[in-house]
């Protein structure tokens, strides 16, 4: 044993790859009972797979015994050998008693099975027997049910044919009642004499060759026709409701008259009504007078009567007769639009010239309203005549686009008004002691009540686009009439108009001759246009645009900013005129004083001349007439040159310190020579140059209208020794006054000197006069 | 210095006479020779003792002839009036030749007559008959209008007619032209903000444009090609051009100015060229096409060109130019009074100072090829 024992672990050692069928083989020994089971019920796919026949399997169909000893013995060792021999007959043992087993059980099933088949066999035989009795029994009912039917048959053929007969004979009696009561309905109620004929035509054209029958049928006939001929009659001779003429229409078409005359007379009976109500319509409206507008009377009844009764007049019959016509004659309208639509053209004529009426603002919701209700019940009549929808459109459109257009004319009337306002309050004499309304007060008020106008014209106008209106769900109404019309047609060209008109007094009196303009309305004009650009311009154009949405796609809009430019360039070009007038004016007085006056005679000065005050007084009054509405605006810090030549009287009055100077004067020089010097490097002094939007500015801007002014007078005359002195004490005493006022004190200084010196070039005798007498002078002025 | 004339007869060599304005010293006429192919200018030096000139014009038919308005000034009274003189003759053509210190061989005038105004009053400016034989001058003085006869080679000056200006108020004339068309029987004048025209024949006004600018009108200039065209300039920074048989709207303004425009001058040949000169130091060279007589964008063929060897014919331009301002002069620095073109170089031009100093420029030659081609 210990030699097999040995051998066997040594062969296993040895043989290890030579195993795996063996291991194979016992690792199936679990199902080997199950296998040949199978294969009797018949091999399933797995088996059928597989392929190569092996024939050193066991349990495989193809098992060679031989093959199997041959593989075993030429293989394996001998402990292994046996070991195998061993394993195999204990399989066979088991495989044995499994079959017992099996063979067992199925034994016992079988017994049980013949058991139940032999206890069936019993029942089935005493099932038969009460079968046949049901038979038996269901063939003595059938017979005696057929008996029964045999028996009541006659019966009943004789009770169905007298209840015929009583049918037959109610119909003759109704048909010999046709004509009696067509006669009687004939008259009365023609609707039922159509349906009694109607009913009996059939059976008595059928029965037509008995002769009772023919009568009958004859005399109908006849009182049908007379019906006919009347219905005619009074289609065409009487005026029928239109309810009456469908209905005798329709009876005429059921007794078979031609439809195609029909429809003509249909037509024709409606032309004449619908032409009444239009002539009734018409005759309201005052007859055209081509001569002109002046003795129309004013409308009788309001626009929204008016189109009230047209719509539900003439509208409401139209509607009603196409909608008859098309049940009674099919749908077939190649007659009924042609004359619709020449009705329509007609009805809008009527409208539109009552629109034209409308002349004053009136009160724009009836407006509305009116439009509205024509619109709506125009609706009804969108199938009949898709044109006529267009042309309502349209006609609405016009309509509101004129009003808008009114609305523009009258809010230009209005702000005219409100200038002739302003107008009169600046010219208005102020009594003594008491201030008249201010600049700003005007301003205000002026800009107020023209805002305040043009938000109430937008509420009007925006009753066109209201919800509940139903021609504002027209596409025009969505998107052109909002651009075009609103923002382009009416606020924008009304900014725009309040631009021109505002310009239109900067450059159209000044040329020639018209009454020009007060300066302080240029002044106002000017700041209301600035405050268009600045604020107002944007505000409304933000207000339309709520109001009325514009549409993405819709045609282009002016921005804003070009709006604002324009303001803008309106202000400027007011401001500029204004500085320009009010230049002139002073300019104008220098001119005068300096060409009138001898001025080699004068007598040495005593005084500052009295025009020079005049002149600082006008420029005072002016610096607070701009102050009202500009603002002080930003004045270039005086550099210490300039307050070097400062004189005492005002150096004294300014804060030390607040004047920090960056750089001290090196040394003092002729300034005579300084100035010279500095207008070699200082840039040129455009004297009617644009001027700023703020006082500083507009005060610079006349003041050295004025100075260049003096400066050319000067240059033209020729002065002798106190004529020079007179010109010093008058610059001067202008230095004094007028520094403050400008933005610039140089630009003062400078034009001042030019005069200073310009008049010691004219001077014959160019003695000038001591400073402190200067000074003295001008300060007792 | 406000006067500045060019020497009218004078056709071939560029002249220019600048009066000078000094009260302490004895003043002066400045004969300007340009030399156009050097780049070189050359002085002369006239005395004129009697006064300050405000006014300087030059005979149309003589050279050596020309007439000035001054001021004579006595201790109390200022008076302007009006003379009419001879240069000396070897200055009547200029002297290339003249040494360098020109100012030590001053010459003086000639003087041929007096244009008596004591009972006229101030001389505004002198006017020669620009066509005839150079004795037909005109003053204007004060309200009055003088047309003189210079008889006896201009020794002598007779009062031919005049005529004066009636109404309230101190009428002063401010400046006037002689119209070159009309065979020279119209002029125009200016007084306060009005522009007149007058028929020197019945001395009667025949056409007024009444506020004519806002304020005072400076100066006036005929249109040398179109008979009614007329430009007038003023205080209020305008030139305007008029179409004297329509006078109650300009043709044209031109707002380029920032101060008071003292002086407008056509271009003698191409009066689409406009100078002006103002207060603001600035002369402005405008080009008005549309109202000159230039036509519009018509061309001329190569060949008809080459035909036309006078350059003053008139040219014809290729494209229509825009009315522009084609330059800005801005080498002054004080007030210019007074500008001139040349009149015998159609493409120069003058501008006076009151400082004295005198700018010559030409018209760029872009625009001048622009004009000729």
């Amino acid at each position: 044993m210990a030699a097999v024992a040995a051998g066997d672990g040594a062969g296993s050692g040895a043989a290890g790859s030579p195993e795996a069928p063996a291991g194979g083989t016992g690792g199936g020994g679990w199902r080997r009972p199950h296998g040949p089971l199978q294969r009797y019920y018949g091999p399933s796919a797995a088996e059928a797979a597989e392929a190569a026949p092996d024939p050193t399997d066991i349990n495989g169909p193809h098992f060679d015994p031989e093959v199997f000893m041959t593989k075993v013995r030429s293989k394996c060792p001998l402990g292994q050998l046996l070991a195998q021999e061993a394993a195999l007959g204990r399989e066979i043992r088991a495989l044995d008693s499994d079959m017992q087993t099996l063979l067992y059980e199925n034994y016992n099933k079988f017994i049980s099975a013949t058991d139940t088949i032999r206890k069936m066999k019993v029942d089935f035989r005493h099932m038969e027997a009460e079968m046949d009795d049901l038979a038996a029994n269901m063939a003595a009912i059938s017979a005696s049910s057929a008996r029964v039917s045999a028996a009541l048959q006659d019966r009943h053929r004789r009770g169905a044919q007298l209840a015929g007969v009583q049918a037959l004979l109610r119909k003759l009696q109704a048909l010999v009642e046709v004509p009696g009561r067509l006669r009687h309905w004939a008259g009365t109620e023609p609707t039922r004499a159509l349906r009694c004929y109607g009913r009996a035509r059939s059976v008595l054209r059928h029965y037509r060759h008995l002769p009772s029958f023919r009568a009958i049928e004859d005399e109908s006939h006849a009182i049908m026709a007379e019906l006919a001929q009347r219905l005619r009659t009074r289609l065409r001779y009487e005026t029928l409701d239109p309810k009456e003429l469908t209905e005798c229409v329709e009876i005429l078409l059921q007794l078979e008259e031609p439809p195609e005359e029909l429809s003509e007379e249909f037509l024709s009976q409606a032309g004449t009504r619908l032409e009444a109500e239009l002539a009734m319509l018409e005759a309201e409206l005052p007859t055209s007078d081509p001569s002109g507008t002046a003795a129309t009377p004013p409308p009788a009844s309001d626009i929204l009567d008016f189109v009230d009764r047209g719509s539900s007049a003439f509208v409401g019959t139209l509607c009603q007769l196409a909608g008859s016509y098309r049940t009674l004659f099919g749908s077939d309208t190649g007659r009924l639009e042609p004359f619709a639509t020449v009705l329509a053209t007609r009805y809008f004529g009527l409208l539109e010239r009552r629109l034209a009426l409308e002349r004053g603002l009136g009160d724009t919701s009836l407006l509305v309203r009116a439009l509205d209700r024509f619109h709506r019940r125009l609706q009804a009549l969108l199938e009949l005549l898709p044109e006529g929808a267009a042309a309502a459109a349209a006609l609405v459109a016009r309509a509101a686009r004129e009003r808008v257009d009114r609305y523009l004319r009258a809010l230009q009337t209005f702000f005219l008004g409100c200038l002739g306002d302003v107008r009169q309050a600046l010219a208005a004499p102020r009594p003594p002691g008491k201030e008249g309304p201010g600049l700003p007060d005007l301003l205000a008020t002026l800009a107020a009540s023209v805002l305040g106008q043009l938000k109430a014209v937008l509420a009007y106008v925006q009753l066109f686009t209201a919800r509940d209106v139903t021609f504002a769900s027209l596409p025009y109404f969505k998107g052109e009439f909002c651009v075009a019309a609103v923002r382009e047609g009416l606020v924008v060209a009304f900014v725009r108009w309040l631009c021109r008109t505002a310009r239109g007094f900067a450059d159209g009196p000044a040329e020639r001759g018209a009454p020009a303009a007060p300066p302080a309305l240029l002044l106002l004009l000017a700041r209301l246009c600035l405050d268009y650009e600045n604020s107002t311009i944007s505000y409304i154009l933000t207000l339309t645009d709520e109001q009325f949405p514009p549409q993405d796609s819709g045609p282009a809009v002016t921005p804003g900013p070009a709006l604002c430019a324009e303001a803008r360039a309106a202000a400027q070009r007011l401001l500029d005129h204004y500085v320009q007038v009010q230049g002139a004016a002073v300019a104008q007085m220098l001119r005068k004083s300096v060409e009138t006056r001898d001025w080699l005679g004068t007598v040495e000065p005593r005084n500052v001349r009295a025009v020079m005050k005049r002149v600082v007084e006008d420029i005072t009054a002016i610096d607070v007439q701009v102050g009202q509405l500009f603002e002080e605006g930003v004045r270039r810090a005086q550099s210490s040159d300039s307050s070097r030549r400062a004189f005492s009287v005002y150096s004294s009055s300014r804060a030390p310190g607040r004047y920090a100077p960056s750089y001290t004067p090196s040394a003092p020089m002729d300034t005579h020579l300084l100035s010279n010097i500095q207008k070699l490097f200082s840039e040129r002094i455009d004297i009617f140059s644009p001027v700023e939007f703020n006082k500083v500015s507009v005060l610079t801007g006349i003041i050295k209208i004025s100075l260049k002014t003096l400066l050319e007078c000067v240059r033209l005359r020729t002065l002798g020794r106190f004529g020079l002195q007179q010109v010093q004490v008058d610059g001067h005493y202008l230095q004094l006054y007028l520094w403050r006022f400008a933005s610039d004190e140089r630009v003062v200084q400078g034009l001042l000197d030019e005069v200073a010196a310009s008049a010691a070039h004219r001077c014959l005798d160019p003695v000038p006069m001591e400073h402190s007498v200067v000074e003295l002078i001008c300060e007792r002025g | 210095a406000r006067a500045l004339t060019p020497q009218t007869a004078e056709t071939d060599a560029i002249r220019f006479l600048v009066g000078t304005q000094s009260l302490r010293y004895d003043n002066q006429i400045h004969i300007i020779d340009f030399d156009d192919e050097n780049n070189i200018i050359n002085k002369n030096v006239l005395l004129h003792q009697v006064g300050e000139i405000w006014h300087i014009s030059t005979s149309s038919a003589d050279k050596g002839v020309l007439a000035t308005c001054y001021n004579k000034t006595s201790d109390t009274k200022v008076m302007t009036c009006a003379a009419v003189w001879r240069m000396p003759k070897e200055l009547e053509s200029g002297s290339h030749e003249s040494p360098d210190d020109s100012s030590s061989n001053t010459q003086t005038l000639e003087l041929l007559c007096h244009l008596d105004n004591t009972a006229h009053g101030n001389m505004a400016c002198v006017m020669w008959e620009p066509m005839g034989d150079g004795k037909k001058i005109i003053s204007l003085a004060d309200n009055n209008i003088l047309l003189w006869d210079l008889q006896e080679s201009s020794a002598k000056a007779v009062l031919s007619s005049s005529a004066a200006l009636e109404g309230k108020g101190q009428l002063k004339f401010t400046s006037g032209r002689w119209s070159p068309h009309h065979n020279c029987t119209q002029i125009a004048t200016a007084n306060d903000t009005t522009v007149r025209g007058w028929d020197t024949r019945s001395m009667r006004q025949i056409y007024c444009i009444e506020n004519a600018h806002g304020q005072l009108v400076r100066d006036l200039d005929f249109n040398p090609n179109k008979q009614y065209y007329l430009a007038s300039c003023g205080d209020d920074c305008k030139v305007k051009f008029w179409d004297t048989r329509n006078v109650t709207e300009p043709v044209k303004t031109l707002e380029e100015h920032s101060h008071w425009v003292w002086n407008v001058r056509y271009n003698h040949s191409h009066d689409q060229l406009i100078l002006t000169g103002s207060s603001d130091s600035r002369v402005i060279l405008s080009n008005m096409v549309s109202i000159s007589s230039e036509p519009f964008g018509h061309m001329v063929d190569d060949d008809e060109l080459s035909d036309q060897e006078d350059q003053h014919q008139e040219e014809k331009i290729k494209e229509p130019l825009q009315d522009s301002v084609i330059a800005t002069y801005e080498e002054h620095e004080d007030s210019v009074y007074a500008v001139e073109w040349s009149s015998a170089d159609p493409w120069l031009f003058a501008s006076l100072s009151y400082d004295g100093r005198l700018v010559i420029n030409r018209v760029p030659r872009a625009l001048k090829y622009h004009i000729l081609l």
